[in-house]
């Protein structure tokens, strides 16, 4: 009896939580402009969307960004992670402090607040202003998750490695960043999805004429629902699942070749 | 340890991100803070900060922090439970089931919210399958049942993964010692699951709390242009009004709620020690 409970539970949030996505997804087949009328199946809207300009910008703009803003970070981000080390826990403590402020406070407020400094510094805002916010706020994520692994480091097999003759980089590449690659990876990760997914953030430091996905969802939403916009929540959907789906194979994988 | 020279040189490779963090953070919030607390002449004023407690300000932080209210309580009557289900299933495939009520996160925040719009509508998904079957309609779009709904549907898994993983991280031989001592159900779950759970708890209420307090999308989306969240308010002096000093004065209202947060949250920690 529980059992069955706890099942119908579950498979209620489950109906929560997808069928407004399978709506869409249904939705973007349908020819009829009308969401309360099914007029036979098309693919009409998928053509539109891909032979659209402005989306295709906007997805190159929000996949270039993202790629870019994860980078620098999880390079600063990685780094300063390690030279925490040897750094006094005073000056950890204020960093990791500074560092924790972009993932409390509200989004809107850290908008709000680059936008008033680019304004201020004149930098014209666009493509370079957006990318800077982002790095901005992946490097906390980043550091979230490389900082657990610098601190479960075993500096003894680094030490012997120098001991035996190895030059710092190789016994820095051989015992330390095997350690840390996994932090890396999923903090890279982090800062990829978040990047992505941002809309807050670039919302307010993005000037106008240039677009990311997210803007351009909400410009268009404003104006109206169009069709194509659930063509393109569909294939957002099927690359997230196909990604995620990637992403999560991919370390069973390996600890079954181990 | 001899990963570093000396100080300096681990001061040397972090400089770059200390550099960073100085200008993109603090700055930034330093910035915020001189125009909350300044009039366009620059003079010192209360007045940006004060401007809250006008009838229309004051109304739509009330109606920001009932409706995030409403939604944090929500998203954790439906997630307690949930956590408990997923966490007590200990099975392999566990990961997956996990995954599938987080996956949702990794779709766009606006697209989410967009589902709603497309079902609510007067004559949308919604109504026109209760029409179907000759039921009433319901007509919540506009209105802040449907911000509140925008909300649940968003910020859910927020709830459910800092929960799962406190409730699944509690040992098993713990629930099983207070059985042995002739603790029922009821007792094990309020002073022992309960309790050690809490982290979890209070770092879902912030993920929740927190974005639905300052929204503004999804108040411009679900709620029409008649409901003005906190958020809307500031977005509008920023975008529209140009009033960067009212905006930022209204955006130290907010941190101060941010703040609050942070202290609770601060307090629970070091007497729990747990999270992360």
């Amino acid at each position: 009896m529980k059992k069955v409970l706890t099942r119908i539970y579950l498979i209620i949030i489950l109906i929560f939580m997808y069928a407004p996505i399978f709506t869409l997804i249904v939705l973007s087949f349908n020819s009829s402009k009308s969401r309360a009328r099914w007029g036979g199946f098309t693919l009409g809207w998928y053509i539109n969307l891909l032979s659209d300009e402005a989306v295709a910008s906007a997805l190159i703009n929000t996949l270039t960004i993202a790629v870019l803003a994860t980078i620098f970070s999880t390079i600063i981000g990685t780094f300063t992670c390690i030279a925490m080390i040897g750094l006094s826990p005073k000056l950890r403590s204020v960093i990791m402090g500074i560092t924790n402020i972009p993932m409390i406070n509200a989004d809107i407020v850290t908008g709000i607040s680059l936008m008033l400094l680019f304004r201020f510094l004149h930098l014209s805002s666009g493509f370079s202003t957006i990318l800077l916010a982002h790095i901005t706020f992946n490097i906390p994520f980043v550091m979230l998750s490389v900082m657990p692994r610098v601190k479960n480091l075993n500096f003894y097999v680094y030490e012997a490695a120098l001991d035996l003759g190895a030059n710092p980089a190789y016994a820095f590449t051989k015992t330390i960043l095997p350690d840390i690659i996994p932090g890396i990876v999923s903090g890279a990760l982090m800062a990829f999805t978040m990047s992505l997914d941002d809309f807050i953030i670039t919302y307010f430091t993005k000037g106008s004429g240039f677009e990311t996905l997210s803007t351009l969802i909400y410009n268009e939403v404003k104006r109206g629902i169009q069709p194509e916009i659930y063509a393109l929540s569909a294939i957002i959907f099927v690359v997230v699942l196909a990604l995620l789906l990637i992403v999560y194979r991919a370390p069973q994988a390996k600890s079954k070749e181990k | 340890m001899k990963l570093f020279k000396s100080k300096r040189q681990a001061g040397l490779i972090a400089s770059p991100y200390m550099a960073w963090a100085f200008i993109f953070i603090v700055v930034p919030l330093c910035m915020v803070i001189y125009y909350g607390f300044t009039d366009s002449a620059g003079r010192f004023t209360f007045d940006n900060v004060a401007t809250i407690m006008k009838p229309g300000y004051f109304k739509a932080l009330v109606r920001s922090i009932e409706l995030a209210l409403i939604s944090t309580l929500v998203c954790f009557i439906l997630s307690y439970p949930l956590g408990m289900i997923l966490a007590g299933m200990k099975l392999k495939k566990n990961a997956y089931i996990v995954t599938l009520f987080i996956l949702p996160m990794w779709m766009n925040f606006l697209l989410r919210t967009l589902t709603w719009m497309t079902l609510l509508e007067g004559k949308g998904v919604i109504n026109t399958v209760l029409e179907f079957f000759h039921l009433p309609t319901i007509s919540i779009i506009n209105t802040p049942s449907a911000i509140v709904l925008g909300m649940v549907y968003n910020f859910l898994p927020f709830m459910i993964l800092p929960i799962y993983n406190a409730l699944n991280r509690i040992d098993e031989n713990v629930i099983n010692a207070a059985r042995d001592l002739g603790a029922n159900t009821l007792q094990t779950f309020l002073r022992i699951i309960l309790p050690l759970s809490l982290p979890g708890i209070l770092s879902g209420i912030t993920m929740v709390f927190i974005p639905a307090l300052t929204t503004f999308a999804i108040s411009t989306m679900l709620g029409g242009s008649k409901i003005l969240l906190i958020g809307n308010i500031i977005e509008q002096e920023f975008t529209q009004l140009y009033d960067w000093h009212l905006g930022s004065g209204l955006s130290i209202v907010l941190m101060i709620f941010i703040l609050i947060n942070m202290i609770v949250e601060a307090i629970y920690d070091s007497e729990g020690g747990m999270r992360r």
